[in-house]
């Protein structure tokens, strides 16, 4: 029986690796530290990274990504982030490997440090659903414990109705409610769906970014068919057609049953809204919310 | 040696026999008790849908009539296991349905359904009787309908905690209108509003109707005119149990309820308004059982409520009943057995309640015949572990969840060793335990050394070292399933007592460290074990060997490698080094 080596893999053998950061699909915000953060080019899964270009007074806008760079007006259905309650998770993937988010939430003291180090190690990049990344942002999120995925232990079911029991309480705490809240999400053409616990992001960049992680695996299997590997560069035509070929969507179903583009409203008039997600092909989005692609046509 | 008893008397002799360990054990004696058991084995329980195929139980059992299948892992509950991960009846469904015309019975638990699955059922099997799926998904009501419309001798129906994709109210409507022989109805897990003329008809036609659980959408004035149609009925769950104050909801109300001579248990009660709570007061003194785990109701509306039934056997409630509230079930409800607290703001920074350790001592020093807990509270000390574990010694169930993980004895600040150590030394019948709190190896020694009956073992984050793991596959004799998230342990506890998991159901490993490179090692090494990594991350081979799996999940099979596997999944055995590399 061969012996396993106990020592774990050094930063030489990361290297080795088959790197997947020049061509990890990202959500970014323009000028944002998604963009910034990892060497090489960050592409956008849902749209151009517009890390170097002008503002045009867009800048603010979580979303802009997440519809395709060509149709950028989309992304005016947002004025004036700030209301929003926006929260950068600035380097927040690079943080995971210290975050302990695995032993122990926030609050629990230094009693859960254990075998981070392994952790860091092998996981340059952690692409798990965001866990315990609750940041406070003193205003806007509720003083609640930071969550570390199905702890404490309890079904969804039962969340999802203490979810509702609370909102409708209208508690005098103020608190914006329930800890979390559980919704599908599926994306047009892959095999099957996931689910994501709303309350554990704090803003649609916070979103756009876990679900980017989540799904890229079914693009980038798109992108090994189309002759890239490893390190290769893209050509700027090979983007543009990555580009025409990727042009999804983020859109929700509220509580009355209409599809909506993601983005419209206040983050946290979203979270209470929205009972799942899909991301659509870019083409089947047209039907939705007319009056912003109106609008978007104007600004342009 | 040649006997000529005739095979119809030991026919007849083994359709005594219920349990699957006796039926087991008896179709080992020799060969033609074998055969004679298998011909006549009517019901049968998959614990494990992966660890055997449909063809091989219908091969070895040919006249089934009911069967019961468990799919994906428990911590599945928690979201641990991802979308898309398996489970599915369809495979089992279509076997069965050319091999099983006779079936009665299908008991699902964590299973994925589709409509196409129901329909299947509904159309397949001309005496169904029972479908109950329990924490299932994947089905819309439009498969319910098909249920509804074509089971034509169906008595339970029954949806317990399901995830169903509700498209309308309409399904019940399907119930055509001779069929009378609802015995069971659990629709609390569905949304939308059901026709409520259909509903009332349907209960009406139904004379055996003895359990009809609601779902939230049924408001409470309209609950008179159900009981009142079914005043035969022993568990009933109510649907949102509030209204503004009016005096004749009230009293149509106790009119209904004193009605119901019968009944035994309550549940549902979302939204509840406490003054309607009194409604029920004149069945209380039959009550065994009584959910309120969704009821936002406060302390002293509890125990007034709970004071009425003496008879209480089981009660699952939230926090909001607290120590105060717990004491008083303790001096009313001597005959308890089963109590299940839930947090009310699990999320919450800072408690919202008076619960504590407290309310679980005073319960089990009050109950003697409490033996299943449930208990989520956010502090804890090792001085009420000991007394509760003295206090009870008859505990079969302990399942604690203290709020923050890792949590010390919050009096001494060390960690919970003892007091857990105490509730497995003392309790020698104890075949479930969830540990939570700050945890050494030494509880695992514990574990190992004293819980010989124990079967199922929940832990996380908890532990030093392999050595703890070590202590509980090396010395946990009964043990069966044991999950395991978010602890510091690695290969070699695994690989040194990688034959226990032969014995055992299957172990779940999540946030742990166990290399990629043991997991191999481990497909390798026990050909009758799936070793399964999942890992949303890629291809394990994308990374070092020493690189720790995301999640692990152990069970033995007979069916060999699964062939549904998602992209996430990856198997490891001797053929998995070649294929993936």
């Amino acid at each position: 029986m061969d012996k396993i080596p106990d020592k774990l893999s050094s930063s030489s053998e990361k290297n080795e690796v088959l790197n997947l950061e020049e061509t990890e699909l990202r959500l970014g915000l323009p000028g944002s530290e998604f963009s910034d953060k990892k060497a090489g080019n960050g592409f956008s899964l849902f749209g151009k990274d517009l890390k170097d270009e002008t503002n045009n007074g867009f800048s603010q806008n979580p979303l802009k990504n997440i519809f395709s760079g060509a149709k950028r007006g989309f992304s005016d259905a947002i004025d004036g982030s700030n209301k929003w309650g926006l929260c950068i998770n600035g380097g927040s993937e690079v943080d995971l490997g210290k975050n302990d988010v695995l032993f122990s939430p926030r609050g629990g003291g230094n009693v859960g440090v254990k075998n981070t180090n392994i952790l860091q190690s092998c996981q340059p990049t952690t692409p798990q659903p965001v866990e315990g990344k609750k940041i406070e942002h003193g205003s806007t999120t509720p003083a609640s414990k930071a969550q570390v995925v199905g702890w404490p232990p309890i079904r969804s079911f039962r969340k999802n109705t203490l979810a509702t029991n609370l909102s409708r309480n209208n508690d005098v705490t103020g608190n914006s409610g329930p800890g979390c809240l559980y919704v599908k999400v599926s994306m047009d053409g892959a095999p099957y769906l996931r689910k994501v616990d709303l309350k554990t992001y704090c803003s649609y960049a916070d979103l756009s970014s876990a679900l980017e992680k989540m799904f890229s695996c079914f693009t980038i299997g798109q992108y090994a068919s189309h002759g890239l590997r490893g390190k290769e560069e893209l050509s700027e035509c090979h983007l543009m057609d990555l580009l025409d070929r990727s042009e999804y969507v983020l859109t929700y179903e509220d509580k009355d049953g209409d599809w909506m583009l993601v983005g419209d409203v206040p983050w946290e008039m979203f979270t209470d809204s929205c009972k799942r997600l899909r991301i659509m092909k870019g083409s089947e989005a047209s039907g939705l919310a007319p009056r912003v692609i109106e609008k978007c046509k104007g600004q342009n | 040696m040649a006997y000529s008893f005739p095979e119809e008397v030991l026919e007849y002799v083994f359709a005594f026999l219920s349990s699957d360990k006796d039926r087991n054990a008896v179709s080992l004696v020799c060969k033609s008790w074998y055969e004679i058991e298998r011909w006549c084995r009517r019901r049968i329980f998959i614990g494990n849908c992966y660890a055997v195929s449909p063809q091989i139980v219908i091969r070895r059992f040919p006249e089934v009539r009911a069967v019961k299948i468990k799919g994906k892992p428990h911590f599945a509950d928690f979201n641990l296991v991802p979308e898309g991960w398996g489970a599915y009846l369809y495979p089992w469904i279509s076997a069965m349905a050319r091999s099983y015309p006779w079936l009665e019975e299908i008991k699902l638990k964590r299973m994925v359904v589709t409509d196409e699955s129901l329909e299947l059922i509904s159309k397949s099997f001309k005496n169904f009787k029972v479908l109950v799926l329990s924490s299932c998904e994947g089905f819309t009501t439009d498969g319910l309908a098909s249920i509804a419309a074509n089971c034509r001798n169906l008595r339970e129906l029954d949806l317990r905690e399901s995830e169903v994709e509700d498209l309308s109210g309409h399904w019940l409507s399907h119930f055509p209108d001779n069929f009378t022989s609802l015995v069971s109805l659990n629709m609390s897990c569905l949304g939308s509003e059901v026709s409520f003329s259909a509903l009332e008809r349907l209960v009406s036609r139904c004379p055996n109707l003895k359990t009809l659980r609601l779902n939230r959408a049924v408001p409470v004035e309209k609950l008179p005119s159900l009981l009142r149609r079914a005043p035969q009925l022993v568990e009933f769950g109510t649907g949102a149990y509030s209204a503004e104050i009016q005096t004749d909801i009230f009293s149509n109300l106790v009119e209904a309820f004193s009605g119901c001579k019968h009944l035994k248990s309550l549940s549902g009660f979302w939204d509840v308004v406490p003054a309607y709570l009194p409604a029920m007061y004149n069945v209380c003194s039959r009550i065994t059982s009584l959910n309120l785990s969704y009821a936002t109701v406060q302390s002293p509306d509890l125990v007034e409520l709970i004071s009425q039934c003496p008879n209480l056997k089981c009660l699952w409630v939230l926090d909001y009943i607290e120590d105060a509230g717990l004491k008083a079930l303790s001096s009313y409800c001597k005959d308890l057995q089963e109590l299940r607290v839930f947090p009310s703001d699990p999320y919450g920074a800072e408690p919202n309640v008076s619960l504590t350790e407290q309310g679980l001592v005073t319960v089990s020093a009050g109950c003697p015949k409490l033996q299943s807990v449930l208990y989520f509270c956010r502090q804890m000390s090792n001085a009420a572990l000991i007394a509760i574990a003295r206090n009870r010694p008859n505990f079969i169930r302990f399942r604690l969840c203290i709020i923050e993980p890792q949590a010390p004895d919050y009096l001494t600040l060390e960690p919970l060793d003892t007091g857990f150590g105490a509730i497995v030394e003392n309790c020698k019948e104890l075949r479930r335990l969830s540990l939570s709190g700050l945890l050494t190896d030494r509880v695992f020694e514990y574990i190992g050394t004293h819980a010989k009956k124990l079967e199922m073992l929940s832990i996380a984050f908890a532990g030093d070292s392999d050595l703890g793991l070590h202590h509980v596959l090396s010395g946990c004799e009964s043990l069966r399933k044991l999950e395991i998230r978010d602890c510091p342990f690695g290969h070699k506890a695994l690989l040194a007592n990688a034959a226990k998991l032969e014995t055992m159901r299957s172990l779940w490993m999540s946030s742990c460290s166990v290399s990629y490179g043991a997991c191999k090692l481990l497909g390798q090494k026990m050909p009758r074990l799936n070793v399964e990594v999942i890992d949303e991350r890629g291809s394990p081979n994308s990374r070092p060997e020493t690189c720790p799996v995301e999640k692990l999940y152990v069970y033995r099979t007979v069916a060999g490698p699964r062939v549904d596997k998602p992209d996430f999944v990856w198997t490891m055995d001797e053929d998995a080094a070649l294929r993936l590399s």
